[in-house]
């Protein structure tokens, strides 16, 4: 056991040798809208390359439910929302301040790989032979879906209201729903089971991905680090591979 | 029946225990909105899916007796090979995790399904409708009718069954006049907690029905959406929930609140 103890510090001795304490490894939660769980892995990775004393644990969900753990006391150290509103929540709770805009995201209909009911544009979705999922109106996502719909004037029916965006996808890649209104990112990240149709400019819905530290984080430096790293070149580049666009 | 002093340790980890369910009650009641109760509920999304929630779990309690019964006097009276497999398959949804149940239904019941494309084609759709929460809940729940009637079964005296036959009564009557009324307790305790577990049914039906409302979004999925825009409203469905449940346990208070 001792032995094992001092290999090990010999090692860290190796790795880093300016530093004398013993390694140890900081945890950094990170709480974010479903539509950011690629990006976020990869990111996170990436982060850790550089860092390597710090393990990432994500919490992903529907920003909306991911507003409502932080309030009630849930030990987030960062929080990435996708949409300004819920970061105000949590902000107006005084659990965070001075949020950074760091990606934005546009919307795309998903539709089964080779569009079956050929859908050209969002006014296809309010044709009686489409079954339409969209994401439930408390959550981003679903919310910028009424709001682009409403823009091009359209009147939509959807089957189904989900609890966040990665199921609005699977309604889609499963076949049990003919089109779904979700991220630009989401259609890039399933592109093997979904193809995506671009929705134009003039009806189009962006949105703003904030990011904060949370109030009572167990590293605010490390947390800010990793708001920092998001929002350099290097960051910037590992989103933009997702389909996410600069803020 | 004698009591006896319990161990000092053995007495601190049941308060432990106790304490471990009563304080998320406790929680959720402290946080309810009184005041505001009576307006809480009869918000017309409240009243919606209280109306869905007692639609779809009396609708899954009817088709859960009308399969689980027969199904219940199979697996007591007719011993075939196989039939513990069969019985241990029919009781895996009530440990299964929902969501699970609700995947396997939208494979097989799915628009690309294993049956569901059959279903489609002749204009038959199961997920995203009433129908289909319906089936989700009566897939989670059957299992605690099965179980329950299959038991009344198998303790009641068949003497009386005997003698009806003696008396020339064929299967059916012995079975419709003797066997469903001496079992009777049973088939309604079955149904009541059949119906409960229905009330409750979360994930089954948001991953195979979806979530609508006035076609899908029961109470469970309800309090789910508004806990995060409306929370009065889902603490006052959560309470409502709570209610039921305790009013089907006292009720019921012979069988499960009583030791053995």
């Amino acid at each position: 056991m001792r032995g094992v103890l001092a290999i090990a510090l010999l090692l860290t001795a190796c790795v880093s040798p300016s530093r004398t304490e013993t390694p140890q490894i900081n945890d950094i939660t990170v709480f974010a809208g479903s539509s950011l769980t690629d990006a976020f892995a990869r990111a996170g990775d990436d982060f850790t390359k550089a860092n390597t004393r710090v393990r990432f644990i994500f919490n992903f969900g529907s920003s909306s439910t991911l507003a409502t753990q932080i309030t009630n006391g849930a030990p987030a150290d960062v929080f990435a929302s996708a949409d300004e509103s819920n970061m105000q929540k949590v902000l107006d709770a005084g659990l965070a301040k001075s949020p950074r805009t760091f990606a934005s995201n546009e919307l795309q209909i998903a539709v089964p790989t080779g569009n079956p009911k050929r859908i050209a544009g969002l006014a296809d979705l309010a044709r009686p032979d489409i079954v339409l999922v969209l994401a439930a109106p408390t959550v981003p996502a679903g919310k910028y879906a009424l709001e682009a719909l409403a823009k091009a004037g359209v009147t939509a029916r959807p089957v189904s209201q989900e609890v966040d965006v990665r199921a609005v996808l699977n309604k889609v890649s499963l076949g049990e729903a003919d089109a779904g209104i979700v991220y630009v990112t989401d259609v890039r990240s399933a592109a093997a089971r979904v193809a995506g149709v671009a929705i134009p400019d003039q009806q189009q819905v962006v949105a703003r991905y904030p990011i904060a530290v949370v109030k009572g984080a167990k590293d605010p430096q490390l947390a800010g680090q990793f708001i920092d790293y998001l929002t350099s070149p290097e960051g910037q580049k590992i989103l933009a591979g997702f389909g996410f666009s600069r803020p | 029946m004698s009591s006896e002093r319990p161990p000092a340790l053995l007495a601190a980890l049941a308060l432990v225990g106790v304490a471990f369910f009563i304080l998320p009650l406790a929680g959720l009641l402290a946080r309810a909105p009184w005041q505001s109760a009576l307006g809480e509920l009869t918000t017309p999304e409240a009243l919606t899916a209280l109306q869905l929630s007692f639609v779809i779990s009396l609708a899954a309690t009817a088709l859960a007796l009308l399969l689980g019964v027969p199904l219940a006097w199979i697996y007591a009276r007719v011993p075939f090979r196989g039939r513990d497999l069969i019985r241990a398959l029919t009781t895996l949804p009530m440990i299964l995790p929902p969501v699970v149940g609700g995947v396997a239904l939208l494979f097989a019941f799915g628009r690309r399904g294993l049956f569901g494309q059959a279903l489609d084609a002749i204009g038959i759709r199961l997920p995203f409708t009433t129908f289909g929460a319906i089936l989700a809940a009566t897939f989670v729940a059957m299992p605690l009718l099965v179980l329950t009637v299959e038991a009344g079964l198998r303790s009641m005296d068949r003497r009386y069954e005997d003698a009806a036959r003696t008396l020339g009564a064929g299967r059916w009557v012995v079975f419709r006049r003797v066997t469903l009324p001496l079992i009777a307790p049973s088939v309604f305790a079955g149904a009541v907690l059949c119906w409960a577990r229905a009330l409750g049914e979360f994930g089954a039906t948001i991953t195979f029905a979806g979530n609508l409302p006035g076609t899908t979004q029961t109470l469970p999925l309800a309090v789910y959406i508004a806990l995060e825009t409306r929370p009065e409203v889902a603490i006052m469905l959560s309470v409502v929930l709570l209610a039921v449940s305790l009013a089907i346990l006292v009720a019921m208070r012979d069988r499960y609140l009583r030791a053995f």
